[in-house]
Formats: C-alpha cells, structure tokens, sequence
C-alpha cells in the first residue's frame, strides 16, 4: 500500500497542511495503484481554494486514505482504466467544468451550471429547460424498440428518468438519467446559517435521516472537539437500527407486492409504519428527524420510552419473523426471486457498489464492521455476503440484517446508561481543517467529507449518498432481463433519487 | 397454505377507526403547537433566534406551521415556557395565512371549497408528484394505503396517470427540474381540478429556502387549495385534511 497517502480514521480531525497535496501526475499514478490494489473510492470531489480549483480523494482499503492535488482544468480520465471514477468524474465535470479526456460516457449527473461559470462541459444551455432535452443512448435495429419511463412515475415514488432499449421482452440496456431533485444542497451547506445544518442533513433523503444526520453530526464534532457521551451514542445507534429495519421491511413488503403475493406486501407495509413510529417514540418524528444533532442526541431515554420500545419490539419481533418465513417459504416467491437480475461480483466490484446490494453479490464490506462508529465498536457485526448476486439476494440480506438490527435494539434497550439532551451546539469549527465521516446507513456506506477554511468556515461540503454508487448497479441488473421484471429489481436496490440529486 | 392461514389469523383486523375515533399518537409526536401569550419577550427572542427555520414572528407571537420543521428546538430550549407543540395532528388549512398561527386554527371544515365536496365527496383520485424534497413527505402519504389507514375506504385513491385524477398532491420544493414535469401534469388533469401543497417544502422551500434551484412555495406557481403542514405531515394529519376537506 501507497505510503505517499496520509491513512486517517473514520471521524477524525485532519489538519489540512497535514494531508499531501501531490503533483497530478503523481497523485493519478497512486490512485489508479491503490484502487488496482482492491481499494474503493470513497470520496473524490473538487473544490474552490482562494482562486485554485483543487481535489481531494478518500480512498479504502482496510484503512482510509486521503491525498489532493492541484486541479488540471482537464486530464486523461481514470474512469478508462479504472471503472469506479466513472460517476465521480462526470460529478466533478458537472460541479466544476474539469473535462476527462477519453471518459467513457460524458454526460451530465444533475443537469446545473457549473459553480465557476465556465462553459458547461456537456453543451447545456441552462438558461433553457434542460431536464429531458438529451439524446439517449440508442440501440439501432429492425425490432429494437425504446420504453421512456418519468420523470413523473405511476406511484407515490421520487421522479426520475428510464429509457430502456429493448427486444422484444428482453432489456439490452437501460439508462437512467437522475437529477430532477436537486436542490444544491452541498453549497446549501456552507451558505446556510449554522443552526441550519442539521435540518439540511436529515432532509438529504428523509428515509436516511439518520444515517446524513449522523455524518453530519460526526463531522462537527470532529471539527468542534465535542464527544456525544455513551448515553447518546447508544441512542443514536439504536435510531439507525430502526431506520434499517423500517426501510429493510418495507422493502421486503414491496418485493412481495412486485411478485403478486399480497399478503406479506401488506403485512410488511403495516409493520414498517410500527417501526416508524417506534422513531417517533424516541424523538417525535416517524424519520428521526429532530433526534441526532451535533454532541449527541436532543432527546434522552427515559424509563417508560426505553419500556415501551422494549415492549414493543418484544411484540413485533416474533410477528416480523413468521411474516419472514411466510414470505420466503413460498415457491412462487423462490421461482421469481432467483436468478432475476444478476450483478456478478465481477460488475459489482467495478462499479463499487455499497451495502445490501454490494453484500449480495458477494461484498462483505459494511462499515458498522470495518470503520465502526457510535456504539458499533463495542458490537459483533457478522459477515452478511450472498454468492447468487439475484434478487433473491437481494432480499435475503434485508432478512438477515432486519434480525440482526432488532437483536441489537434489544441489546442495547436494557443499558440504562445516563444521557443528556443537546441543545446548544457549538459551531466554532476548527480552522484549516478535514474530516471524512461514513456510516453504515441502510442503502450502504453515507459519507459527508468537510473542509474548513483558515477563518474556521466551510469551505467545501461533500456529501456522498449510497446510491451514488448503486444506480448504475440497477442499471446492470437490467441487462438481458424482461423488461416486466423492472419493478421487483428496481425493488430490490431502492435506491434513493434525492439522496443522488442532492 | 397453513402457513398463509396462520398468518392471517394472528394480523388481525389492524384498520383504525379515524375519523370517530383517534388514534393514540406517542408522547413525544409535535403536532398544533399552542403559544403561550406571557412569554418574556427576551425568551421570545431567543426562540425566534435559534429557530433553525426562521419560522417564528416576534410581533405577532406566532409561529408559521408552512415554514416550521416541527424540531421542537423553541419548544426545548424555552423549557415550554414560548410554545407547547400538542399531540393534535389536525393542522391543515385551506389558506396559507392560516398557518401563521398563536394555536387557534379556523375550522377547516368551513372554509373547505363546498362546491368539491359535492363533487368529490364520494369518490376523489388524485396524482401524485414528487418535486424535489426529501421522500419522507412520499413516505408518509404512501402509508395511507396501508391497512391502519386504508384511505381506499374513503373512495380517495392515488391514480397513475393525471388524465385519471380529480387534483394533484405536491410534495418537495419544486426544484428548477422538476418545473415543467409537474405544470405538465397539472395540465393534464381535466378541469375542475383541486391541487394539495404537503409538507413545509411544497409550502414554503422549507429547509431548502434560500436555494437558487427551487420554488418557495407551490402558491407561487399553481392555485393551491388545501396546505397540509409538517416535515412530512404524520399520515394521520394528511388523512385528516383530506376528509375534512372534500367529505
């Protein structure tokens, strides 16, 4: 492994002048050796220095490594050689107007101007109304026929984009084009009034409040020297616990839904309103929203709250595991689970997928294990991966994590440990500084990366959602599937569009 | 088959009974939130002030449900001596001026358009589309089919194409790309039509307000007739504005 990057933890304060600022050349040549290595990228982002466009890269291995260099306003791409830059490049030209000579497909992410006012990259004129107005990839041929789906859907679901080429039944590609969300709110972030800041994080997607909350909070933290104390940390451990189990559930529901078997899909979608509320138990609000904030929690586990959870859960558990059984003992589930909408882990490794859709095709990776923050150091979190990489997959890591998750909840319920709420924040953060934050949140690894400037203000706030990594893992799935099983495997990622969009 | 059976024998009947009866909210859910007329103005300072959402007016001692994310920080840090957030999740209205609020809400019920309850007091499909925000919003209204809620009961139903609804129910803050998607969609829903604003996004731009890629407030562009306020509404708040306002 490259001794020329600086190795840092999960959370901790970096002096900026600390981390290498390679030469371009140099840097290219460490990370393409690092990512060849096995490593992953975490964080890859350019940003504003005085007048210097700069980049900044968080790579992992077993460790997490950080380096940057000067910004060149284009350079040969790494996604050419090095499949995993190919979503960050196209960010980072988007945000920044660096073009990557030879990327394999150039196109916009988000569809906005880019921060420097430079001439778009892709050619957009964002004066005009652009989402939509781009001409999709085409597969030419006599019985090749095109599907355009959104951005508004037929359900209660976040828009976006399909266009799938298909032969007859079967899919020859699939692009998905995303950004009709975006709100700017990585720039929102150092804009904004501080007091702002943890209501920005919790509404980056509403289903991962806790999992942005806790990176946000993490990071603040670091830049502020703040410790939540034990109390506050189990809190906040057993708040993204329930936000997994809320969302696994529902999931679970859903997938039963997409394959006609009813009983569980309503089941599920009752018991995940029960978990839900098991939030709004804690905190007041069925996301979480208004628990976690920087320094710890704002509202502490009395007796009667953790007696009920514990009730609670005593009641849904079993309830939980018969609904799991009904729904996985049945061969009709089986026959159209398996073997639908396989990502090799081959493909996954490339495309660096993250979470349960990574673990299913065979990625152990789960940061509650390797980069454990909160309480989950103290925690024995298994090995989850599946060798199928199907559907069924899938699923059968949602079942494994959603008895993990309430095995934990029950675990830490009965530790009464002494907390205290937060509600003065203290936002004096560390001048010329950096920090990088992951967490395990439901979809995979969340990770905010912040800067701070010499006044102690933001300069650069990053904020990477899982399914930054996983779309085009869907969009793989896809790939010589019939296009009727669209809706069980965009199911089985659920991806997040805002989460994305930002 | 047994296991099936057995299933359904131990889930049970789990429909509520909203609207005769409501259904218990825990302790620490913030609905209507109730303003004490006595507090020291220093105290109301300091609440307006730390209020992540700028969501209090110090003149009028009111607080604007449309902008306000429900947090509870004012509540909190003025050790309910400002404000006491009640478990009533009644809060919709039909007039944005409405949700500035000391805690007095008019009666929805009355100043419902009657003219829609006549026509769709027995049968009301409406589109849905997500502009922008953050999904919860998405969330809580697609809880509303499930069996503790079962809007279908109402004859209120969620339909796929706009040439099928009476309205539309927005959520998020209208992002710049999402614009043309969601006028189109209005556009396509044949006249008369009803258009619902959910969640502080869709009222106000809610925690994205200040953002130069959205719309504050879905008022600005489209006539709006019903606001339902939260961040997102509780199912129940959502339920609540829907029957009183059309049935």
């Amino acid at each position: 492994m490259s001794n020329t990057f600086l190795e840092v933890l999960n959370g901790e304060l970096i002096e900026r002048e600390k981390i290498p600022h390679l030469p371009f050349i140099e840097f290219r040549k460490n990370v393409l050796n690092i990512v060849k290595d096995g490593g992953k990228v975490v964080q890859y982002f350019a940003y504003q220095d005085g007048a210097a466009i700069k980049l900044m890269i968080v790579l992992r291995s077993n460790i997490l490594l950080v380096a940057g260099c000067d910004a060149p306003e284009s350079y040969p791409s790494l996604s050419k050689t090095c499949e995993p830059f190919h979503m960050f490049e196209r960010e980072i030209a988007e945000q920044f107007g660096i073009r990557p000579e030879g990327h394999p497909w150039l196109k916009m992410v988000r569809y906005h101007s880019n921060y420097r006012n430079l001439p778009d990259v892709f050619g957009n004129d964002y004066t005009e109304d652009i989402p939509g107005n781009y001409n999709y990839y085409q597969v030419d041929g006599e019985e090749i026929h095109e599907v355009a789906v959104g951005p508004v859907h037929a359900g209660v679901i976040e828009p976006g984009h399909f266009r799938f080429n298909c032969i007859g039944e079967r899919v020859l590609h699939l692009e998905i084009q995303l950004g009709y969300q975006h709100r700017a709110v990585e720039n929102l972030f150092h804009d904004v009034e501080a007091k702002r800041l943890p209501i920005l994080a919790e509404n980056i997607a509403g289903d991962t409040s806790i999992g942005h909350g806790l990176c946000m909070a993490q990071a603040v933290e670091a830049l502020t020297s703040v410790q939540p104390d034990t109390g506050a940390k189990i809190i906040r451990t057993i708040a993204l616990e329930l936000e997994r189990l809320a969302n696994h559930i529902g999931d679970l529901g859903a997938l039963s839904g997409d394959v006609a078997f009813l009983p569980p899909a309503n089941y599920f979608g009752r018991i995940r309103g029960d978990f839900l509320n098991l939030a709004l138990l804690l905190c007041g609000n069925r996301f979480g929203k208004g628990l976690v904030r920087p320094g710890g929690v704002r509202f502490p586990l009395d007796d009667d709250i953790r007696k009920t959870l514990d009730e609670r859960i005593k009641e849904l558990k079993p309830q939980v595991e018969h609904v799991l059984d009904l729904l996985f003992s049945a061969s009709t589930v089986r026959a159209r689970f398996e073997d639908c909408g396989i990502v090799s882990n081959y493909d996954a490794e490339k495309l660096g997928l993250v979470g349960p859709a990574g673990r299913a095709s065979g990625m152990a990776y789960d940061v509650r294990r390797c980069f454990p923050t909160e309480h989950y150091g103290q925690l024995d979190i298994f090995e989850n991966k599946k060798t199928t990489c199907d559907v069924y997959a899938r699923a059968r890591v949602r079942y494994d994590e959603i008895l993990q998750s309430i095995n934990i909840i029950q675990s830490l319920i009965n530790e009464p440990v002494e907390t205290r709420g937060v509600n003065e924040i203290s936002y004096n953060l560390q001048p010329s500084s950096f920090v990088v934050t992951l967490n395990e949140g439901w979809r995979g690894e969340v990770s905010h990366a912040v800067l701070t400037d010499k006044n102690g203000k933001i300069l650069r706030y990053k904020v990477k959602d899982p399914s930054f990594h996983n779309w085009n893992g869907l969009a793989m799935a896809l790939r010589d599937t019939g296009i009727s099983d669209f809706p069980l495997n965009n199911k089985s990622f659920n991806l997040s569009y805002c989460g994305f969009d930002l | 088959m047994f296991t099936t059976l057995k299933n359904r024998f131990e889930q049970g009947y789990r429909t509520c009974n909203y609207p005769k009866e409501k259904p218990a909210v825990f302790e620490r859910y913030r609905g209507r939130p109730i303003i004490h007329k006595d507090v020291s103005p220093e105290m109301l300072e300091t609440c307006a002030k730390a209020c992540p959402q700028d969501a209090i007016d110090i003149g009028q001692k009111k607080i604007d449900m449309g902008r306000c994310v429900f947090c509870g920080t004012c509540e909190q840090i003025s050790n309910g001596k400002f404000v006491t957030f009640t478990g009533d999740f009644e809060i919709s209205t039909s007039e944005k001026n409405h949700l500035l609020t000391n805690g007095d809400l008019p009666s929805l019920a009355e100043h419902s358009k009657q003219h829609f309850k006549k026509l769709f007091g027995r049968s009301l499909q409406l589109r849905q589309v997500s502009a922008g925000g953050c999904n919860a919003c998405e969330a809580d209204l697609n809880v509303l089919a499930t069996p503790f809620f079962d809007l279908a009961r109402f004859g209120i139903n969620f339909v796929a194409s706009p040439r099928h609804s009476d309205g539309i129910v927005v959520t998020g803050p209208v992002s710049k790309n999402m614009k043309t998607a969601l006028l189109k969609t209005y556009e396509a829903i044949p006249d008369p039509k009803v258009v619902i604003a959910v969640g502080s996004c869709t009222i106000t731009g809610g925690p994205f307000r200040g953002s130069p890629e959205i719309t504050e407030g879905l008022d600005s562009i489209l006539p709006v007739d019903l606001f339902i306020p939260g961040c997102p509404p509780h199912p129940l708040t959502n339920l609540h504005g829907l029957l009183t306002f059309f049935k």
